[in-house]
């Protein structure tokens, strides 16, 4: 496909495919133990779910479903702005590149702004779980079960992506100086792929902490 | 050759990795793979030494039955920190992150692993795990077991859980980086020729641990953050007395923790593959068996966790369930014990220091295989779980196996990664030392857990003190035999004679380029034609003279 | 040292079930092992370098051998696990007729209380030829009772109970170890079984200090703190009547059921919002703190005799 570039493929490398190859399967493999690593939280969820649902139906009551939901929103269309920030790479425009790494940055921006929005409303209310959680009704320490894991969850996710916008915003200065081409826009991908795992954690966090009882109100 | 010339009294070393750059700087911010499994061996040594004196103290303790050389929270701490240290600084990065590192790309012509930079991280970070340990005994140890079951270490233990927590965490992402790289370098950078088929099963086995590592580790390290959060915030996510399950915990522990013993074992299993095919001089026998086991074994050890909880409380069908899937991870193991004995049938066998340790990775794990039967058939077990029978088959299994493949591996590579030659005589009397301790070590602990002496207990109704004196007596003699290789290793470095680039005579890539081994490995990408293992087949008898 | 032996004493009826699966495991293991022993060795001298012998053909694949050498031991395997899933069954399966002990486990001791009221630290008294149940639960952190020579260990968990039963068969005294490491005196969380004829067990049992029964306890707790007020004998109480209600099935509020047993009791009484029976309030304060696992113990005894003879 491409021609040798010393400065492009790293001398262990045979050649650029095998590069290109290497670290998109590293990726994934990467992101096969993130899968694991959130696996083990979804876990403690299910268990504590079966065994105290009631619990879990009032604690999610509790949670912002308006800015979460808004924030489902943003982080999709983030990804959208992601996806075509690779695809302005692998076609050598670099304006556009920057424009849409900048807007995936912005949106991720506001999604962890809203976040922390969310993360005060529960300060003020107390609930966060430790010494200072309230909560009037029956199933205290299940109710703070519930927090417990929501805060841990939602927090994890949250590092993801606090992560994922530093490497962007490292990626906008690179791709000032033309680091990145047709023929080496692998970086942007890796990142992308990431960001896209970041937004399907999240498919799943939403349901499972915002959505279980809304029936009931 | 002018007169004016000064007279060239040497002729100049060709070079290696070793003289390829000089100074600290060039070997701490290294990417070389070679280079960083010798910083890993410096240090995984170094953690078993001290893992060692932990284990030499709770054998002191046990000569009597009172408790009367250390207190009991002494005690326990020391036992603590001898299974951390050997589980997650010594036995599972052992063989991977040294021997690993070292030979998988040398055994695939490849010129490094496919991440150098993320290779380097790992050791980094493996050594920020090292220091959290070590902060550990600094401010007074931590007394949870390496289990960490809940809700002791969640709540009632005073001792410093969260940084051995960290400790973990951290030595788990070191492996992760390392198995990412294996699982990347293996499926893309073989060398022209190379097929699956072709590989040696050394490298079939590393990348089965890579894929249980991958899915498992993680597993571990979210459980290990969540038992952090519950001690920091009090939420009970694991304590009854909060809400929490104890029992989850367990689960998902062992969801990582017994697969981490294949994690262990595989490795060693490749390496024995290696020993035996280079010291029969013969194909082995059922390549793709063993190969397809390590596959097998990598499967099925993600399904048995729930047979470490038998008496814990979980439910009868589960435990049912359990045992049979344990019963049946027991054949891939069996068939590869099958096939390495079937191998030493008209092969040309020679008795190496490596052999010798090979054939005694086949005694050891044929034994700690065995009595696993013991432990996965759910009624004995209701009896010998939680006894010095489980103390005894984990060590004939994670050190019986793994130590005796880790000491074959370093002697028989140990050429190749130095340019020199050890002592035969000290390597062979070493081997045989280890195996008689070792098994005067631990048999012992196997009738004491029938007559139903529990774990980790410091002081002890008399009449088990006889199998206490008779394992504390070989484990004298099991440290004779570990200390011994350091002695004539290191001499062997620096007054050894030159190894040459292949002084078993073995097949294998690695063996095809210089020793030590150049900076980039191979002068030139080698081309595979061959399948692994691919010793001259004799067509009638033949002799050999006795060298 | 005098009583030095290889083997542990057999004083239950499971010891004899259990010992005979790891009799034919020890055999099938030594056959297995000694075989490869003998293999190698036979092989290691036959084929050493130095010799000279037949090494045409060596056979380096051969399915049928695969086969054969993972399909029998399967077989085994499955033979072993099949015996050995039976009477891991039974284990876990406690007689109905069994005399009922209640344990509890706390760092670092064992409490135990007869149902008749003698209660022990440390000792259990059992009768011999009659199966004995015991009901336990933990204090704190998980523990572990462990009797060797019954061949019996169950984990004791902190917020629920598990349970035990053995029936043993020979007068003696015998180690009651902690088998799950519980912290710094783990090691010292030991005590006895004691098997007496059941003549003897009975003359213990009516022996001095014996105080009151355990349904009396639980009788006198369910007076001091006010339970009758809410659970009355009779229709029209804000708790549920408790007379004849252990071992039924109750509709619960927000659907659902619950059966009424040792475990749904202590819940009910440490967290009583979370099973509320349909048709009552959740006004029920928790009694966690106040009340400790010894006592629930007792409580629920109470409760179970309220049930007999209805």
């Amino acid at each position: 496909m491409a021609h040798n570039q010393p400065s492009v493929v790293a001398p262990y490398f045979r050649d650029i495919d095998q590069q290109r190859e290497a670290n998109t399967l590293g990726m994934w493999v990467f992101l096969a133990t993130e899968v694991m690593f959130f696996g083990g939280l979804f876990m403690a969820y299910t268990v504590y779910f079966f065994n105290y649902p009631d619990a879990f139906h009032e604690g999610s009551r509790e949670l912002n479903l308006i800015l979460a939901s808004i924030n489902t929103f943003v982080l999709l269309t983030s990804s959208l702005t992601m996806a075509l920030a690779v695809r302005s790479a692998q076609t050598d425009n670099r304006k556009w590149l920057i424009i849409f790494l900048i807007a995936t940055i912005v949106l991720g921006l506001v999604f962890l702004g809203l976040k922390g929005v969310e993360y005060g409303e529960k300060f003020q209310h107390h609930l966060v779980p430790g010494p200072h959680f309230e909560w009037d009704g029956s199933f205290f320490y299940e109710v703070q079960l519930f927090f417990g894991l929501y805060f841990a969850t939602t927090g994890l996710h949250a590092l993801h992506m606090i992560i994922g916008v530093g490497v962007l915003t490292y990626f906008v200065f690179k791709a000032f100086r033309g680091h990145f081409t047709s023929v080496s826009y692998d970086p942007v991908e890796m990142v992308g792929l990431y960001w896209h795992f970041v937004d399907i954690a999240w498919v799943f966090i939403f349901p499972l902490y915002y959505l279980i009882d809304r029936t009931i109100q | 050759m002018t007169v004016s010339s000064p007279p060239v009294k040497l002729e100049k070393p060709p070079q290696n990795y070793l003289n390829w750059a000089f100074g600290i700087k060039s070997w701490l911010l290294t990417t070389d793979h070679k280079r960083i499994a010798i910083l890993y061996l410096i240090t995984v040594t170094l953690f078993f030494a001290l893992g060692g004196l932990a284990a030499s103290l709770v054998r002191f303790e046990l000569i009597t039955p009172q408790g009367d050389l250390m207190s009991a929270d002494n005690y326990n701490k020391s036992f603590t920190l001898h299974g951390m240290l050997m589980v997650f600084f010594f036995l599972i990065p052992g063989i991977p992150a040294v021997m690993g590192n070292f030979l998988i790309p040398l055994m695939i012509g490849a010129k490094d692993l496919a991440f150098p930079r993320l290779n380097l991280a790992s050791w980094y970070v493996f050594m920020v795990g090292g220091l959290f340990t070590m902060t550990v005994i600094v401010v007074g140890g931590v007394d949870t077991g390496w289990t960490f079951y809940t809700p002791y270490s969640s709540t009632y233990s005073n001792g410093a859980v969260i940084l051995a927590a960290l400790g973990i965490f951290a030595a788990g992402f070191a492996s992760i980086f390392t198995a990412i790289n294996f699982v990347v370098t293996i499926h893309k950078m073989r060398a022209p020729g190379l097929t699956w088929f072709r590989l040696p099963l050394f490298v079939w086995a590393h990348y089965a641990t890579s894929i249980i590592i991958l899915l498992g580790t993680p597993v571990l390290a979210i459980t290990i953050l969540m038992v952090g959060i519950e001690r920091m915030f009090k939420i009970g996510i694991f304590d009854p007395a909060l809400g929490g399950d104890p029992l989850l915990f367990q689960h998902l522990f062992w969801f990582y923790s017994h697969p981490a013993v294949y994690i262990m074992v595989l490795p060693s299993m490749g390496v024995i593959s290696e020993l035996i095919t280079a010291f029969t001089r013969r194909r082995i026998f059922g390549y793709k068996a063993i190969a397809l086991s390590s596959l097998a074994i990598a499967l099925l050890g993600f399904l048995v966790w729930g047979h470490h909880m038998f008496v814990s409380g979980q439910s009868v069908y589960a435990g049912l369930v359990f045992s049979a899937i344990t019963f049946m991870v027991a054949i891939p193991s069996a068939i590869k014990v099958f096939n390495w004995t079937a191998t030493l049938f008209k092969g040309t066998i020679s008795f190496t220091t490596p052999m010798l340790y090979a054939l005694g990775f086949i005694g050891l794990f044929t034994i700690g295989g065995l009595t696993g039967l013991f432990l996965g058939a759910a009624a004995v077990d209701v009896h010998v779980t939680d006894t010095y029978f489980v103390v005894a088959h984990f060590h004939y299994v994670m050190v019986g196996a793994t130590i005796m493949a880790y000491m074959g591996a370093i002697h028989f590579w140990w050429p190749k990664i130095t340019g020199k030659l050890y002592n035969e005589g000290w390597g062979i009397s070493s081997a045989i030392i280890i195996f008689v301790g070792f098994n005067l070590t631990f048999m012992p602990q196997f009738i004491m857990g029938y007559l139903g002496m529990p774990r980790r207990y410091y002081a002890y109704p008399d009449e088990f003190q006889i199998y206490h004196i008779a394992s504390s007596a070989g484990a004298a003699i099991l440290a004779f035999g570990y200390v011994l290789p350091l002695f004539y290793l290191l001499y062997s470095l620096f007054f050894g004679p030159k190894a040459g680039d292949n002084p078993w005579n073995a097949k294998g890539l690695e063996w095809t380029t210089a020793s030590p081994p150049p900076h980039e490995n191979f002068e030139e990408t080698p081309i595979v034609t061959e399948e692994a293992y691919a010793y001259p087949v004799p067509q009638k008898a033949e002799v050999t003279s006795g060298a | 040292m005098e009583n030095f032996s290889f083997f542990p004493e057999q004083a239950s009826t499971m010891a004899t079930q259990i010992d005979a699966i790891y009799f034919v495991l020890v055999g099938l293991s030594v056959i297995f092992a000694v075989g490869i022993a003998v293999a190698v060795i036979v092989f290691g001298i036959r084929y050493r370098k130095s010799t000279s012998v037949d090494r045409s053909n060596p056979l380096h694949e051969s399915m049928k051998l695969e086969f054969a050498w993972s399909f029998i031991p399967f077989l085994m395997a499955m033979g072993i696990f099949t015996w050995s899933a039976f009477v891991y069954y039974n284990i876990n399966t406690p007689p109905t007729d069994a005399v009922e002990i209640y344990v509890v486990g706390k760092q670092w001791m064992w409490q135990i209380q007869h149902p008749l009221g003698k209660a022990e630290l440390n000792e259990l008294h059992v009768p011999i030829n009659q199966p004995v149940k015991l009901i336990m639960s933990s204090q704190d952190v998980i523990h572990s009772f462990f009797v060797p020579a019954f061949r019996v260990k169950q984990d004791v968990l902190p917020g629920r109970y598990t349970t035990l039963w053995f029936e043993a068969t020979k007068v003696g005294e015998y180690h009651l170890f902690c088998a799950e490491y519980c912290g710094t005196e783990h090691s010292k969380m030991t005590g006895k079984v004691i098997a007496m004829e059941p003549q003897d067990y009975q003359n213990w049992l009516s022996g001095g200090g014996g105080g009151e029964s355990m349904v009396e306890a639980g009788a006198r707790l369910f007076q001091d703190n006010g339970c009758a007020s809410c659970h009355i004998d009779g229709e029209g109480g804000r708790g549920p009547n408790l007379h004849g209600i252990f071992g039924t099935e109750v509709a619960l509020e927000g659907g659902g059921t619950a059966v009424v047993d040792e475990a749904y009791l202590r819940e009910s009484i440490y967290e009583p919002g979370a099973k509320v029976v349909a048709g009552y309030a959740p006004i029920m304060p928790s009694y966690q703190g106040s009340i400790s696992e010894g006592g629930v113990l007792q409580l629920v005894a109470y409760i179970k005799s309220l049930s007999e003879g209805q």
